[in-house]
Order: structure tokens, then C-alpha cells, then sequence
């Protein structure tokens, strides 16, 4: 593993790579987050945000109470989500527990949805508390029943202790498991983490440790996918491919509800990173109940009015 | 789908719609509009377009301002309560707050700026001017100020043309809070918001003649300084007029504050928080179109990070959405008149002649109108004129120091000394450097912050006094040293 050359595994040279990231100034970051919130999409250019933003949902469903049934409803709405408009693109992909991978990847196949990823949580989702066999074997069944996008969750408890190399041990190895066969996503749960230097320093380790996407959040904790904590993971992964010319994702999660917050999310990507992350394969949103209000405000662009909410479909 | 990678914003322009711009106007005298005698244009500068004719007060006028002004002292407002001018001025707050949609629309009209601004800076902070100050009125017996403070009696006040109405405000509030009454001059270009500042005090129902507004342009300002009948001369512009301004009220009883120019030093040293010191510089320079006396227009920049810094620096100027100021997504809008236009064009080309390195954003300008790009200067030395005089535009000077030391003789080494601002994550660095700083406003890790609470005003050639806080208070009564 090359590392981009920019740690050679060491702990010593982790410390010396993440000691040379400059600080997150709390007020400035807020400021700017705040300021680029007041953005007024209107027209043809939130047309396109809402068509970009549903290509770009990971639809997803985390719960106890999952069933194949719910599973496969949850496939058919990522793949048409409005079954009366086929000019609706599919979302990105579904996201759901390890045990539901080959379910959701049949049905997917089955209904003409083999370009819509299965995206599975992994690493003793959410807390990543378990050992290290049990995180591998745990990514290698997802992986086995066709997973191809892993969202792992790092070990907040090393990251705050400062045993940084065992979390960026961690990602090497969960890497090696995803082989060719699946993108890596690296859940920081950023409500955990708190500060905007601890995201932006585990932006940097992640990255450099071999992830294809960062992320912030698992959904189970709240504050989540925040503006601010967007925003510097976007200067990150700007600043990465400065260094590297590595373009890797980000996956803002948890809290996106409404149009409203995606095209917030869209503006903060084109005006942090770049125009050239506005597309699925770098920009992911996590979310459930975003999708259907992305729906209810395309119809009312097309239709001039609001229409019931029993017109999109609840699942 | 069709992966287009461009997320172009469709224009999302505020209604003018709110505001009824007359084709004429007068003076505000004695609570009434009066008609003027000659009159002037004033232009959107964003479209060249005339919005109305302004008048120009002469003597006459002013003589008239300045006796209503007088007799509204000697027989109303200094016979009223604390409490009682208090009330006025929450009034008048809370109608500005109520029409601050009417108020920014015609700011960024007649002024250039981005709607933005005028509706996220200059209107809430103009109101909040007067909330605070109401606050004071009934309260100046307790401000430390002596035990019976005093209000001069009628003040002449002259503001400029780059905040019009946040500027009236601070000019205003405190002198009405301390019992003063009012004769005050907005600047040639940008007179329409002290007009309709003179509806709110009809509204407001203030007592007649305690504001008087009269329009013009230099000439009109040189009679409100020479007046006789004027007990205090507050002025905010340029360096120049400032010190005729001082040396005209040598000689007589006036008492004087001045808030003038400025050249203003951001630092950023190696350990700042770079992407929110960029946001900074950015800030810094390029808000209100770099139309700000306290503008942080030297960047001083440790050699160590100053290609990370510049880099950034271009990248962020990139995004600057430079047009329309009546978009809501404009962040940087009109110069506001040709005559400053061609003084940042003079200034700029003295930067090329001079040897610095001139790049400017890439934007595409409107063809009519007054522009100018976002633009900055490196390898920029002391001894050019782009880090020696006030360009008032969005210039930036970028010059780069190797030590602290270094780094706070070059912010000192001008005869201004308005604002500075320092970027670091180190506490007693910011804390260092703030002591050796000869400014009067100064911004850790943050610029272009402005709160009624915080005493604002310069060092040196960048004004006499302070306006804002507690000690804004003193340039309004009698016989208060200024602190």
C-alpha cells in the first residue's frame, strides 16, 4: 500500500502527517457555513440541484424492524422513485445492514436496477465496538454477498484517546477486505468526534489510510451531517487532491430532510470543492425521508402547485 | 442521467418593487420637506441609471437646517427626560427593522452594493445602532461619565457615501441618546436612505427640527463645519477632508471627532487557521467592495505558508460572484462612482509601474456601470504606493514578513492606524501582537466585525475619538474627556 507516500505506516510518521494540518478556526468555519446557506437557488439551476440530489441519495434503512420485504420495497423506490415519471434518475445506492445485502442486491438486479450500488454498514455498525476479527469477518460477508460500497465506522474511542494508528490501522485492513470489489466509506461520526479540528484530522487519516469516501455520521447520533462539519470535510478533500490529485468522495448523513438541506449541501460542494464533485460517484447523501421531498418539490417545479403527499409513494 | 458538472445559479434578483423612488427631493428642515434650489443626479452606479434629482443645499439652507436644529435644542429636546428620547429612539429602531426590506433595496440602488449586505449588515446593524443607544439615554448619569453630563447642543455631522445608512446611524443615535439635536449631511452619491431616514422620524413622530438632513457636496459640508450655530462637528471620510476639517474648528469652540482613513495590516503567521484566515483576507478586502475605511487592504503573510496562503487566496477569489447587486447571490457589486473607479484604476497602475504583480479574479463585468475585479498585488514592498495609500477598493497588497517582529514593524510603518487584524492559533502570540499594534480597532482571528457595543476609531492620521460603546458617548457631551 502506498499510502500516496504520505505515511509509511509508522505511528511516527502518522503524527508528523497529521501535525503538519493547520487548525479549524470554530467562528470563521460557522461563519462561512452560515453565509453560503443564504445561497437562492431558484429556476432551471434548482431543477438540476433536485435531479443531482436524487442521483445522489443513498436511500437508507438502518432499523432493528428491517425484513426482506421492507428491503426490496426500499429497492424498488431507489430504482424508480416516482413510478409515474421515468425522467426521475435512480438514486445512488440503497444502504442497509450486512444480513440485507444479497436481498437487496437480487431484488435490485431483479427489477432492472443492476446501475443502483448496495451499500452495506460494517465495522459493528454503529458503535464500531468489537474487535478487529469481528470487523473483518463483518465487512468480508458484505463483501461476499455483494456489497459494493462498505460504510464503516471508525473507533471513536482510539481516535479521542489519541491512538491514532489504530484507527488508521483499522481502515488499512477493512480496506484490504473491500479488495476491487467494493468502495470504502469511513464513518467519523462527527457528534462524537465534536470539534472541527478532530474532523478535519480524521479527514486526513482516513484519506490517507486508503478511504474512497469520508462520511460523516451514522444517523444514530445526533448533531449529525452539519454544515460546518460539511464544509471542512470539503476543504479536505479539496486540499488532498491539491496534494495527491486523488479526487475521494464525501458523504454528508443524518439530518438532510428536506429540499431545502440538499441544495445547501449541493451549493456548499460547488463553492468548497468544486463543480467537479457535483456528481454521484464523489458526492453521496444519506438519507430516508430527503427522498420523497425532492419528489414533492419536482412535481410542484412541473406542475405549479403542491400536490398530496399521497402522491409519492411512502416506500 | 446526464452528468452536467456545473451548478450555475439562476439570477435571483430582490424586487425593486418595495421602493418609491421620487424624481426630486428637498431637505429635511424643522420636521418638514422643503423644497431646494439647485439640484444634482444621483445614479445607480451599478447601471448608470438617474434614480432622482438631489438637492444642493446653500447657506440658506443650511442657516434654516441649523436654526431649527437650535430651537429644537433650546425648547424640546433638552428639556425632555432621558427616558423620554429614549422611547424616540426605540421607535425609530423598530421602524427601520419593520421597513428593512424598503431600506436595503434602496442602499444597494444607490449605493452598488450587494442586497446581501445591505440586508445582512448595513440595516440590522443600523437598527441595532439605535436599539443600544436607546438604551443609553436615560442612563448617562450612570455611565461614569461625571454626574450630570451634558449634551453640546446642535451637531453638524457629516458621513460618507460607502455606508450611507449604517453611517447616518452612527452618527445619529448617539447624538439624539446624549440630547444633541442634528444637522446632518449624507454624502453626494448616496443621499436616497437619509431621505427616507427622514420619513422614519416623521413616523417616529420625533419632536421637529431634532434631525435636519440636507444634501449636497463638499461645499455644502465646508458650511455646516464653518456654521457658527454648530456646537460639535462629527465626520467620517477621507484623510484629506479631515484635516481641513480640523484646521477650520482650530480657531473656534467646536469640538471635533473624525473618522478618517485607513491602510490596514491583516497578518497571518504560520500557525493561523488557514482556510478561515483566507475567509478573512477575503472578508477583509473585498467586503463592500473594499469600500470600507477599516479594510484589511495590506496582507502581511509569513513567508512560510505564503504560496499555501495565496493559492487558497486565488482559489477562494475565484468563487467571488461579482454583477448584479440586486442578485441575492452577488457578493461583490458596483464601485460606487466613476470618480473612485478611476482612482482605483490610477492607484492600481501605479502598483504595475512599480514592479508588484498584479492578478485579478476571473469574472466576466457588466458593460455598463462602474467594476472592478477582485484583484491583489504580490511582491508588494513598503515603499510602493499600493502599501503606503488608502486605495478604498478591491485591492489587496500582499507583502510577506520571516519574524513576529517583522511582521508588526511593517503593520505599524504608516501614518494611519485604523484597524489590523491578526491570524493565529496561538493565544499569546494574538496577545503579543495586539499590544504592539498601533490601531484602534484590532480582530483576532476574525475581520470586518462590527457591534454598537465596541468603541470604534484610529490611531493616528485615522481619526480623532471613538464612535460606538460607551466611549462613542463622550464625543456627544460636554466637558468628557475622550478616552
Amino acid at each position: 500500500m502506498s499510502y500516496y507516500g504520505l505515511v509509511d505506516g509508522t505511528e511516527a510518521s502518522l503524527k508528523k502527517y497529521l501535525a503538519s494540518l493547520s487548525g479549524v478556526d470554530q467562528v470563521g468555519a460557522d461563519a462561512r457555513a452560515a453565509m453560503l446557506a443564504t445561497r437562492s437557488i431558484k429556476a432551471a439551476s434548482k431543477r438540476w440541484a433536485i435531479d443531482t440530489a436524487i442521483s445522489m441519495v443513498d436511500l437508507t434503512t438502518l432499523e432493528g424492524a428491517d425484513t426482506p420485504g421492507k428491503v426490496q420495497a426500499l429497492c424498488s423506490k431507489a430504482v424508480r422513485p416516482d413510478p409515474t415519471d421515468s425522467t426521475v434518475p435512480s438514486v445512488g445506492a440503497v444502504c442497509v445492514y450486512n444480513d440485507m445485502v444479497g436481498i437487496a442486491r437480487a431484488h435490485l438486479d431483479l427489477i432492472g436496477g443492476e446501475h443502483v450500488g448496495v451499500a452495506a454498514v460494517s465495522t459493528a455498525f454503529p458503535s464500531g465496538r468489537a474487535s478487529m476479527a469481528v470487523k473483518i469477518q463483518d465487512t468480508q460477508d458484505a463483501v461476499d454477498a455483494g456489497a459494493s460500497e462498505i460504510d464503516m465506522v471508525i473507533d471513536r474511542g482510539a481516535f479521542l484517546s489519541g491512538r491514532y494508528i489504530e484507527v488508521f490501522d483499522e481502515i488499512v485492513k477493512i480496506r484490504e477486505v473491500c479488495g476491487d470489489k467494493a468502495h470504502l466509506k469511513v464513518i467519523f461520526e462527527t457528534g462524537e468526534l465534536v470539534t472541527y479540528d478532530n474532523v478535519r484530522k480524521a479527514s486526513f487519516l482516513a484519506m490517507a489510510a486508503g478511504a474512497d469516501f469520508i462520511k460523516t455520521s451514522t444517523g444514530k447520533v445526533a448533531p449529525a451531517a452539519t454544515a460546518p462539519v460539511v464544509l471542512v470535510m470539503l476543504e479536505a478533500v479539496r486540499d488532498f487532491y491539491a496534494m495527491t490529485k486523488v479526487q475521494i468522495g464525501v458523504k454528508p448523513a443524518g439530518g438532510i430532510r428536506n429540499t431545502k438541506d440538499a441544495i445547501k449541501q449541493l451549493v456548499l460542494v460547488n463553492e468548497t470543492a468544486g463543480p467537479e464533485w457535483l456528481k454521484p460517484s464523489l458526492f453521496r447523501i444519506g438519507a430516508s425521508a430527503l427522498l420523497n421531498d425532492l419528489l414533492m418539490q419536482r412535481m410542484k417545479m412541473d406542475d405549479g402547485y403542491y400536490a398530496s403527499p399521497q402522491y409519492v409513494t411512502i416506500d | 442521467m446526464e452528468e452536467k458538472l456545473s451548478f450555475e445559479y439562476a439570477p435571483a434578483p430582490e424586487s425593486r418593487a418595495i421602493v418609491s423612488i421620487k424624481p426630486k427631493y428637498g431637505h429635511f428642515i424643522g420636521g418638514k420637506f422643503v423644497s431646494g434650489n439647485k439640484h444634482f443626479p444621483t445614479i445607480n452606479p451599478a447601471t448608470e441609471e438617474v434614480l432622482s434629482q438631489i438637492a444642493l443645499a446653500g447657506k440658506a439652507d443650511v442657516d434654516a437646517a441649523v436654526k431649527a436644529a437650535r430651537k429644537a435644542y433650546t425648547t424640546t429636546w433638552s428639556k425632555m427626560s432621558g427616558k423620554e428620547r429614549g422611547k424616540y429612539l426605540f421607535r425609530i429602531a423598530r421602524i427601520m427593522q419593520e421597513r428593512s426590506r424598503e431600506f436595503a433595496v434602496l442602499e444597494t440602488l444607490d449605493n452598488g452594493k450587494p442586497i446581501r449586505e445591505s440586508r445582512d449588515v448595513d440595516v440590522p446593524l443600523a437598527a441595532a445602532h439605535f436599539f443600544y443607544h436607546a438604551g443609553w439615554a436615560d442612563k448617562l448619569e450612570y455611565a461614569g461619565l461625571g454626574t450630570v453630563p451634558k449634551a453640546h447642543g446642535v451637531a453638524g455631522q457629516i458621513i460618507p457615501w460607502n455606508f450611507p445608512l449604517l453611517m447616518l446611524a452612527w452618527k445619529i443615535a448617539p447624538a439624539l441618546a446624549a440630547g444633541n439635536t442634528v444637522v446632518l449631511k449624507p454624502a453626494e452619491t448616496t443621499s436616497l436612505t437619509a431621505l427616507l431616514f427622514a420619513e422614519v422620524c416623521q413616523q417616529a413622530e420625533l419632536p421637529a427640527g431634532v434631525v435636519n438632513i440636507v444634501t449636497g457636496d463638499g461645499s455644502t459640508g465646508a458650511l455646516i463645519v464653518n456654521h457658527p450655530g454648530i456646537d460639535k462637528i462629527a465626520f467620517t471620510g477621507s484623510t484629506d477632508v479631515g484635516k481641513l476639517i480640523a484646521r477650520a474648528v482650530a480657531p473656534t469652540k467646536k469640538s471635533v471627532t473624525l473618522e478618517l482613513g485607513g491602510k490596514a495590516a491583516n497578518i497571518v503567521f504560520e500557525d493561523a487557521a488557514i482556510d478561515e484566515a483566507v475567509e478573512g483576507i477575503v472578508n477583509g478586502i473585498f467586503f463592500n467592495q473594499g469600500h470600507v475605511c477599516c479594510a484589511g487592504s495590506r496582507l502581511i503573510l509569513q513567508e512560510s505558508v505564503a504560496d499555501e496562503v495565496l493559492d487558497k487566496l486565488k482559489n477562494r477569489m475565484a468563487k467571488i460572484r461579482v454583477g448584479d447587486p440586486m442578485d441575492k447571490n452577488t457578493d461583490l457589486g458596483a464601485i460606487n462612482s466613476k470618480e473612485q473607479l478611476l482612482k482605483i484604476r490610477e492607484l492600481t497602475a501605479a502598483g504595475d509601474s512599480e514592479g508588484a504583480e498584479r492578478w485579478s479574479a476571473p469574472c466576466d463585468l457588466p458593460g455598463k456601470g462602474f467594476w472592478f475585479a477582485p484583484t491583489i498585488f504580490t511582491g508588494v514592498t513598503q515603499a510602493h504606493r499600493i502599501a503606503r495609500e488608502e486605495i478604498f477598493g478591491p485591492v489587496l497588497s500582499v507583502l510577506t514578513f520571516r519574524t513576529p517582529q517583522e511582521a508588526i514593524d511593517k503593520a505599524n510603518n504608516t501614518p494611519f492606524g485604523l484597524s489590523a487584524g491578526i491570524w493565529s492559533e496561538k493565544g499569546s502570540k494574538v496577545l503579543w501582537a495586539t499590544q504592539q499594534l498601533r490601531a484602534g480597532v484590532i480582530w483576532a482571528n476574525t475581520f470586518n466585525k462590527f457591534d454598537p457595543t465596541s468603541p470604534f476609531g484610529g490611531y493616528k492620521e485615522s481619526g480623532w475619538g471613538r464612535e460606538g460603546g460607551r466611549h462613542g458617548l463622550t464625543a456627544y457631551l460636554k466637558g468628557v474627556s475622550h478616552e
